[in-house]
């Protein structure tokens, strides 16, 4: 166990200090994000409906994490590295945890500019629809990261993410929405820590399969 | 140490691997050759494990710890620096004094001097060079290797040919080539694909 966190942590580490040299992924999330918050907030009525806002905040960040997660192993497919990483002796689920922690640094980098710009823009976020997007976040980075590896064994693997991801992404969008502006929001929470825990260990014990043939 | 029967593989209807039979003993030397597009590659990642048979049966005595694929590619990340991508894969394969084994190969394959410099920016030879350096940094006992000599230099074809004689390493040796005479002295069995 202490080397499945080991392994985990040092392959997190090493995206972000691939991320912190190349500097590819972050600001094209940055980017859309805000793009997107304020094109919504020209583009709507001033008296528009928390309801419509809080809808538009969560296909914000659904769309700001695809992007995400289309870059997540752009170094391992362009260089071949999923072999090399396939091939050591560390438990593969290791290769998914470090890849999901580095896509949820960067879409919880993304949000802590989105979120602000939304309360700007809109009206500001409660506790429970904060509580709703850092729950949000751990579903997304564990189904995403997974897709996304399949993703890549794949020839059309820009049109197969979004195929693979989106259908299995509207779970959180509709939690993200109860909790942001649901009358039970408890229920919503309660609904995507659910969803979290089911995937993630769907997640853990399939991407062995996943990366091997 | 490698043992086939019947292996075959197949890409769609394209028959990569046609049916083999093979025995590979611990301490043997196998070199590989054929034409382009003869399966040499598809056969290395078949022992890797990387791909799976399509038919009959492929059985390896050692586990993934104790093997060493280079491939065409040599798998390091271009972002990094040389012993950033080592130190990252010596972790990842549990090597024991993980920095002085690092340091050890990086001076001995001529690497020392660029050592904290990104891959991205070096030559292709420097890169092969890496490349080696991570598939020997764990010491492994089953060394697969695709076209090792490529891109190498004067310098790098005898630091590969002085690993390759090592008589110490009791290593099982797979490698595919286009230039077989190079292992000659090596070489305790051949492999002609067609």
């Amino acid at each position: 166990m202490s080397g499945l966190v080991a392994d985990s942590a040092a392959l997190a580490r090493k995206d972000l200090l691939l991320e912190l040299r190349a500097r590819e992924t972050l600001p094209a999330m940055l980017l859309f994000v805000v793009t997107a918050l304020v094109v919504f907030h020209f583009a709507l009525p001033a008296d528009v409906s928390d309801r419509a806002a809080g809808g538009l905040l969560w296909v914000a960040i659904v769309f700001t994490a695809l992007l995400g997660l289309t870059r997540a192993f752009v170094a391992e497919r362009e260089q071949g590295l999923l072999d090399a990483l396939v091939l050591t002796p560390c438990d593969r689920a290791a290769i998914w945890i470090g890849k999901a922690l580095a896509v949820l640094a960067f879409l919880v980098a993304a949000e802590l500019v989105a979120l602000p710009a939304y309360a700007l823009f809109f009206t500001a976020l409660d506790p429970a629809a904060i509580a709703g997007v850092v729950l949000a976040d751990l579903g997304i980075c564990a189904v995403g990261t997974l897709v996304a590896a399949m993703a890549v064994a794949g020839r059309a693997r820009e049109l197969l993410l979004p195929l693979l991801f989106l259908p299995l992404a509207i779970p959180i969008v509709v939690g993200g929405v109860g909790a942001t502006v649901g009358d039970e929001p408890a229920r919503s929470l309660a609904f995507l820590a659910l969803y979290d825990v089911i995937f993630a260990i769907l997640c853990f014990a399939s991407f062995e399969y996943v990366v091997t043939e | 140490m490698i043992r086939a029967r019947g292996l075959t593989k197949r890409f769609g209807t394209k028959r990569v691997v046609t049916p083999l039979d093979l025995d590979v003993g611990a301490g043997d030397f196998l070199v590989v050759t054929g034409p382009n597009g003869s399966g040499k590659t598809t056969l290395l990642r078949l022992f890797s494990g990387l791909v799976a048979p399509t038919g009959g049966e492929l059985e390896l005595s050692v586990d993934r710890s104790a093997l060493g694929f280079l491939a065409h590619e040599p798998l390091v990340y271009r972002e990094l620096s040389a012993v950033e991508n080592l130190e990252l894969f010596g972790r990842l394969y549990r090597v024991p004094e993980r920095r002085e084994r690092v340091g050890m190969l990086l001076e001995r394959y001529g690497l020392w001097d660029a050592r904290h410099e990104r891959a991205r920016s070096f030559s292709r030879g420097m890169l092969q060079r890496l490349g080696l350096c991570r598939t020997l940094l764990h010491d492994p006992r089953l060394l697969l290797l695709d076209e090792p000599f490529n891109a190498l230099d004067a310098d790098g074809v005898e630091l590969l040919e002085r690993e390759l004689a090592s008589p110490a390493s009791e290593r099982t040796l797979v490698v595919a080539t286009h230039d077989p005479q190079r292992l000659d002295a090596f070489a305790t069995s051949r492999l002609a694909l067609a």
